[in-house]
């Protein structure tokens, strides 16, 4: 087995979480649906990493999850407010400015 | 591991066969867990499909030489941002079931066409590239003595204002989650009287809520007490139970097998006390 089978797998795992983004409502799993596709993404930097030889594929991984652990806290509070203001964590009730 | 590492200088083109293994077994794994992610109508089942399919990816890591974005992977995505989600769908989670109906037609058959589209995408561009050959990272872990040691000298090299900056990051997160988060009450909570009042005043419901399955025949909080005329009074059970549906059914069918059952109880102890008496 090559290792460019990681990247395939990567591209699976990015495919899916895009497709819940688009196909599921709920805010919160829509939120892990961006979580899975972050993480498919550091799967192919790992993997490239690898190919290449050098470490730099792996920081900038790191530095991916760093970015996702602060995304995930300010994300996941706004989702609470906003549960607090109208009582549904539905993406599609957060219609107000709508016209 | 060492014979991972041994196996990728001898052959710049291939993996060890075990790893192949382990690729196409833990790989089946963390599709389904992704796409179990996408399809449960939970968010509780969502969050434990993801949480599995990030701890393959965490293996994944380990097989390809990444030993310390393993562990940092089942740190903090598995243990800090998969339970941050659970805390909120357990704060959230109660009413917010996911609504089949459709707000825009089509959407979803739409969504999945893109996403097929895309996906073929991404997998003819990487089977365009020639990738054949991979470096393997034997040589770049060793340079400075280990994994670890090698990200360390890079992160406080060449990428130390990225790192800085990320730290920034972090703090302006925690502190923008308190302040989303944090509630300052602007007025006084009503007093107990004040809402006896407001209650008076508005007239709707004086006393307190009827007491659950008094007029049923059960004395249990899921089954709701029955009005005079039969019909069972949801107003008695208590609203978690309501909005979560979990309100025992209190049709006739259903009193009529309690009944029954009562009955045979009944006969049974009946009969095991003149069994007694009869042995007495």
């Amino acid at each position: 087995m090559n290792p460019v089978n990681y990247l395939y797998l990567s591209a699976l795992l990015f495919t899916i979480g895009a497709a819940g983004v688009l196909i599921r409502r709920n805010a919160i799993v829509v939120f892990m649906c961006v979580e899975l596709m972050l993480n498919a993404c550091n799967l192919a930097f790992v993997t490239f990493s690898r190919m290449h030889g050098n470490l730099d594929g792996q920081i900038i991984a790191f530095f991916t999850m760093v970015v996702a652990a602060a995304e995930v806290v300010v994300g996941l509070a706004i989702i609470v407010s906003v549960f607090r203001a109208r009582h549904s964590a539905s993406v599609d009730d957060a219609s107000l400015m709508k016209l | 591991m060492s014979a991972n590492l041994a196996a990728e200088t001898l052959a710049a083109y291939t993996t060890s066969s075990g790893e192949a293994f382990q690729f196409w077994v833990l790989g089946t794994v963390a599709v389904a867990g992704a796409l179990c992610t996408i399809l449960m109508r939970k968010a509780v089942y969502s969050a434990l499909c993801l949480a599995g399919t990030m701890i393959i990816l965490a293996v994944f890591y380990l097989a390809n030489g990444a030993y310390f974005l393993g562990a940092v992977q089942i740190v903090v995505y598995t243990g800090a941002i998969m339970m941050l989600f659970l805390f909120v769908v357990m704060l959230v989670g109660v009413t917010a079931a996911d609504s089949l109906k459709e707000t825009i037609r089509g959407q979803r058959w739409w969504a999945v066409v893109c996403g097929l589209g895309f996906g073929i995408l991404l997998t003819a561009g990487i089977g365009n590239a020639s990738l054949t050959e991979f470096a393997g990272l034997g040589a770049a872990n060793s340079a400075h003595g280990g994994n670890v040691e090698g990200l360390a000298a890079l992160i406080f090299t060449k990428y130390v204002f990225a790192f800085e900056i990320t730290g920034a990051l972090l703090i302006t997160a925690a502190v923008g989650a308190m302040v989303l988060t944090h509630r300052e009450r602007t007025e006084r909570a009503a007093t107990q009287r004040e809402l006896s009042e407001q209650r008076v005043r508005e007239g709707k419901h004086l006393p307190p809520l009827p007491a659950p399955g008094v007029y049923a025949r059960h004395n249990a909080v899921d089954i709701a007490g029955l009005l005079p005329d039969g019909s069972p009074s949801e107003l008695t059970v208590m609203q978690t139970l309501r909005k979560r549906g979990q309100i025992r059914d209190v049709s006739d069918e259903a009193l009529a097998d309690l009944k029954a059952l009562e009955q045979r109880s009944e006969e049974r102890l009946g009969r095991d006390r003149d069994e007694e008496e009869a042995n007495r």
